[in-house]
């Protein structure tokens, strides 16, 4: 399991841990993600990153499906930390409803 | 003083560290535009501070994380040209790591 904590963009572990998990799953790892704190961020929908001249995020997460990985958790308490709730997360479609780490 | 702010409130105590210091402007850029998104617990920190300070936020990194179409009214918005306006305005900077 990979435990994404980092929200994307400011810092190169959101990036880096997509990358190391597509790789993973490319040599048929059973590999599951767990976002939490400002990891959520990382499944924001509509990021528009032109302005910034860096790759977007969102696009790739739509690989993770051709990659079987389906098993994404999400903690529910950091996203209404942050105001957010699963409505506003892009997810690949094969995922299944979010399962939330705690309570 | 013009406080510049680039990492999240949700994970860095700098916002908090800012607006502990007194009045003049916050500028959000990078990670710290989540402390200008509505509906998060750092919307009524910086709400309660509007009165001392003036916020601003860097459009372009609002747009990169989806959340431009959030901001906490009272936020201005501001692009590049406009961030050199600010810090060219204001006498001393201080951009918080």
């Amino acid at each position: 399991m990979f435990v994404n904590r980092k929200a994307p963009y400011g810092t190169i572990y959101a990036w880096e841990s997509l990358e190391v998990v597509l790789i993973a799953a490319a040599f048929e790892q059973d590999v599951s993600m767990a976002f939490l704190d400002d990891g959520v961020y990382q499944l924001k929908k509509g990021h528009n990153t032109k302005g910034i001249e860096v790759k977007a995020f969102e696009k790739t997460f739509g690989a993770l499906e051709d990659y079987d990985v389906t098993k994404i958790y999400v903690d529910q308490e950091s996203l209404s930390e942050r105001g957010l709730t699963t409505d506003d997360l892009a997810l690949p479609s094969r995922c299944s409803p979010v399962p939330i780490l705690a309570s | 003083m013009l406080h510049i702010i680039n990492k999240s409130p949700y994970d860095r105590p700098s916002f908090d560290s800012a607006l502990k210091t007194g009045e003049g402007a916050i500028l959000l850029i990078e990670d710290g535009v989540y402390a200008a998104a509505k509906g998060g617990a750092a919307e009524t920190k910086l709400k309660a501070a509007t009165g001392k300070f003036k916020f601003y936020a860097l459009a372009v990194d609002l747009e990169a994380r989806g959340i431009a179409d959030r901001v906490i009214d009272g936020v201005t918005t501001i692009d590049y040209a406009g961030f050199v306006d600010l810090v060219a305005e204001y006498k001393t900077n201080q951009s918080w790591l």
